[in-house]
């Protein structure tokens, strides 16, 4: 099933009024473009949505294929920011054209490149699909961001992520290596973290960009 | 910080005969301790990384003969990022000194060889000292030094400099040093390659290996990169053109690389050198770390630190029994009566009796504020403040209000000259150097010009607004706002991006009592010499100001400026002392207390405005050195609008509101 971009979108918004918003349909107006809208017709003609009283409202099958539309939109939006580096309306702007692009298995491949990320860069959960499940069956956690550890946590470096040269070496210094073992003493006000002998203290900023194994 | 008088921080070309040993290794290692000891002479030793921001210089007799010891701020890698880490290695490059001696520290031996590696393929007479073993016992790590000695090929002595233990070895060792055939460590076959690419280019001898400066290059270090461009004018086109290829190759991972097969060289040197215990051993310093770090127990150990440090013992015992007792009991009781009698008697003329002992005199009104008011603030505080410091509590402080400090344009790492600036901030605004950016310097600048009352100062304040219920907490309002107004509005209008946080936090350590007193004294000493001339020459020129008239001249133009903040027409006599010094302006508002001048109101205007108030000399002096004169003026012209402004403000709010009436 090929869907129009408007489609997906209506799909989306649906999507979010209904499973985060608690909303029990959405309202044609919100969307921009009214109930007569040829994109509703195309949308129920795949037995996926219903307008009952001019409100729209999930069918079974459409709220499965709306998980996977705001999937696809979430993956998008890690993808621009953590590996293209493109940030705010930008960012925006060109997941919401990327999302299209990323079906007949194109998001299996973002999401494993990605590392099975659980939120969007706004926070938002991003629905797991059957990879996230089947790598989380392998026990294979994989790689986070220091900042996803509970204090008292253990793991070892996995790498760090950084643009800026200047902080890849402070951090080098540091003793944050790839194979090193790293202890999270503290996470808030700032991040503490033990390597060896020393304890350092981090801002989230960086904490982000220093990547541990479980 | 090296404010002691018995060593020079410009770089003196000493006579061809002296040698020189240079300390260098990570920050908070000890080598300041070291220096110390092995010269006899005192540079500020504390208990957290940055300390020592410049170079220190001073002579040892070692093995019968004179050398000169350098002590060079600390530094993380031979490939320098932070101003003071160039400091450092400039003493490497420009220097060449007859024996480096890398100082690190034992149980993090592992992390720190990566330099002394670094400094072994330099090419460089190293001498490996591992400190603080005393502290790596306890913690159960033992240390096979032959071994590392054997597989290093450079002599490697252990030591505890604070315990004087090792100094006689280190002593032997650098006596006896002899170059060795050098140890080199290879890389991989693939960097090894690149290197050999790299140094087929170079021609001249440095002071360097070729090996070592190919690897700077290839990470490429600024500086070492136009040093180049001086040494080899020819063929430093190819040489640029090899260097730029190799990089482009490898940019994705060239540093990561190189420091994962340094960290492996290390793992193989110090295979069997180290056995650590299965159990990490868990001081009782950690412990009181945890409760430092929690917010939850943080903040309230961080009031109860200030009440009892800051508000009992220096503004109630320091500005207030101390202070009694020398300035009421001492000099207007008893030292004044008598040293009148003795000059009047001595000079017959009048004139020149006011300039001792009158109103404005050298001995009744300079030197008693000197020695009566600011001398016991001052020590207390310095008392104080040298116990936190070497328990490493300052660098806990940072990390707490990291997230709060960012949004005034800082980050956590300024909170050490922050509360240095409590101390005295002509000594702060030096520090500020180790702050990242020019922006963050520039806030951190700005706000101990305004917001951050020095030691003196405080301890009068302290005392004077203590009697009245209240005005003390106005007071602390009044300078925590404009402290968070200011810093935020500068955040936003000054352009850059704020830094990044990170700050190595060291144990917590039992402050060890030699060192408090001496770095007390020291810093004492230091300020007393610096403020008494300062003061003498106020009191001359306010005598001269009196006998000709001019200064009541001056007093009756800013009667205008003190009826328009609420204040009577003597206090102008405190705020033209403030322009001397923060702390004489401070004390000319004590008498004026004393003289039952003003009221509640009035007191807490112009402790609040006084306090705002420009910058004193030497700070403004500082300032001018570290930011230029044009931040300086702007930084001056508007503390002072903001001074009076808030004063005015203040008055009208208290009079509308009827507080403290």
């Amino acid at each position: 099933m090929k869907l129009s971009e408007k489609a997906e979108e209506v799909l989306e918004a649906l999507w979010v009024a209904v499973e985060e918003d608690g909303q029990a349909f959405l309202d044609p107006e919100k969307m921009g473009f009214p109930a007569d809208d040829p994109t509703y017709r195309e949308l129920t003609g795949h037995a996926l949505i219903e307008i009952r009283q001019g409100m729209v409202y999930f069918r079974p099958e459409g709220r499965e294929e709306g998980k996977v539309t705001i999937r696809r939109h979430r993956l998008a939006e890690r993808l621009m920011m953590d590996v293209l580096n493109i940030r705010g309306d930008e960012g925006e702007y060109k997941a919401c054209q990327f999302e299209h692009l990323l079906n007949e298995g194109a998001d299996v491949k973002v999401c494993t490149m990605l590392n099975h990320p659980s939120t969007c860069p706004h926070g938002k959960p991003i629905p797991p699909g059957e990879c996230c499940d089947q790598a989380r069956a392998q026990g294979d956690l994989g790689i986070v961001p220091l900042t996803e550890f509970k204090s008292g946590q253990q793991g070892e470096i996995a790498y760090i992520q950084t643009e800026d040269n200047k902080k890849m070496q402070k951090l080098m210094a540091m003793g944050v290596l790839p194979g090193n073992r790293i202890e999270l003493v503290q996470a808030f006000p700032s991040y503490i973290f033990r390597v060896g002998y020393s304890e350092f203290a981090i801002d989230t900023n960086l904490a982000r960009e220093i990547f541990v194994r479980k | 910080m090296a404010t002691s008088s018995t060593t020079q921080p410009e770089a003196p070309r000493t006579e061809g005969s002296v040698k020189r040993v240079a300390l260098v290794g990570n920050p908070n290692v000890g080598k300041s301790v070291l220096f110390n000891a092995l010269t006899g002479a005192y540079v500020t030793v504390s208990n957290y990384p940055g300390t020592s921001v410049e170079v220190s210089r001073g002579n040892a007799v070692i093995g019968g003969q004179t050398w000169q010891v350098i002590d060079t701020p600390g530094m993380y890698s031979v490939h320098t990022i932070t101003e003071e880490e160039r400091v450092a290695r400039e003493i490497l490059l420009k220097e060449t000194p007859d024996v480096v001696i890398h100082v690190l520290d034992a149980r993090n031996l592992e992390r720190m060889l990566a330099m002394t590696i670094q400094l072994i393929e330099a090419d460089l007479p190293v001498i490996l000292v591992v400190n603080i073993m005393d502290e790596a016992e306890r913690m159960g790590l033992s240390i096979n030094l032959e071994l590392l000695r054997q597989r290093l090929g450079i002599p490697v002595i252990g030591a505890a400099t604070a315990r004087k233990r090792g100094l006689d070895e280190i002593r032997n060792a650098v006596a006896a040093y002899g170059r060795k055939p050098v140890n080199t460590f290879n890389y991989s076959r693939l960097l090894e390659h690149d290197i050999a690419q790299v140094t087929q280019h170079m021609s001249g001898s440095y002071i360097m290996s070729p090996k070592s400066l190919a690897l700077l290059l290839l990470q490429q270090d600024e500086e070492i990169t136009a040093l180049f461009k001086e040494w080899d004018r020819d063929g430093y086109a190819a040489l640029a053109e090899k260097v730029r290829e190799i990089t482009f190759e490898r940019r994705e991972s060239f540093h990561m690389d190189l420091s994962m097969e340094r960290k492996d060289i290390v793992r193989k040197l110090i295979k069997d050198v180290i056995v650590a215990p299965e159990k990490r051993v868990i001081t009782l310093g950690e412990r009181l770390s945890t409760l430092a770090v929690r917010p939850l127990t943080g903040v309230p150990l961080l009031l109860i630190v200030l009440y009892f440090g800051l508000y009992k013992f220096v503004g109630g015992f320091g500005a207030g029994t101390l202070v009694d007792l020398l300035e009421t009991q001492g000099f207007k009781e008893h030292f004044n009566p008598w040293i009148t009698g003795v000059i009047q008697s001595l000079i017959p003329w009048v004139i020149i009796q006011e300039l001792f002992v009158g109103e404005y005199g050298i001995i009744t009104l300079g030197i008693r504020y000197a020695v009566g008011i600011i001398l016991p603030i001052v020590a207390t505080f310095f008392l104080f403040f040298s116990i936190l410091e070497d328990s490493g509590y300052f660098p806990r402080l940072a990390l707490l209000v990291d997230r709060l400090f960012k949004y005034i344009g800082l980050t956590g790492r300024a909170v050490i000259p922050m509360v240095l600036g409590f101390g005295c901030s002509t000594m702060a605004t030096m520090v500020t150097r180790t702050l990242e950016t020019t922006r963050e310097r520039v806030v951190a600048t700005l706000l101990l010009a305004l917001a951050i009352p020095c030691s003196a100062q405080l301890g009068v304040i302290l005392a004077l607004l203590s009697r009245v219920p209240g005005a003390l907490a106005v007071w602390g309002a009044c300078l925590l706002l404009l402290f968070i107004v200011v810093g935020f509005m500068a955040a936003r209008v000054l352009p850059g991006d704020t830094p990044m946080f990170y700050m190595e936090i060291p144990p917590m350590r039992l402050p060890q009592l030699s060192n408090v007193f001496t770095k007390t004294y020291t810093r004492m000493q230091w300020y007393f010499m610096e403020i008494l001339p300062l003061f003498i020459l106020a009191s001359v020129l306010l005598w001269l100001g009196k006998i000709t008239h001019f200064f009541p001249l001056i007093v009756r133009w800013m009667e205008p400026l003190m009826a328009a903040i609420g204040l009577p027409k003597e206090s102008a006599v405190a705020f033209i002392f403030g322009f001397f010094r923060r702390d004489y302006g401070a004390a000319g508002l004590y008498d004026l207390q004393e003289k039952g001048l003003m009221d509640a109101r009035q007191l807490t205007v112009a402790a609040v405005t006084l306090t705002i108030f420009i910058p004193c000399v030497a700070q403004f002096l500082i300032m001018k050195k570290e930011r230029g004169w044009k931040v300086a003026s702007t930084i001056g012209l508007f503390v002072s609008l903001v001074a009076f402004g808030s004063g005015y403000a203040l008055n009208k709010l208290l009079l509308i509101t009827g507080l403290l009436a």
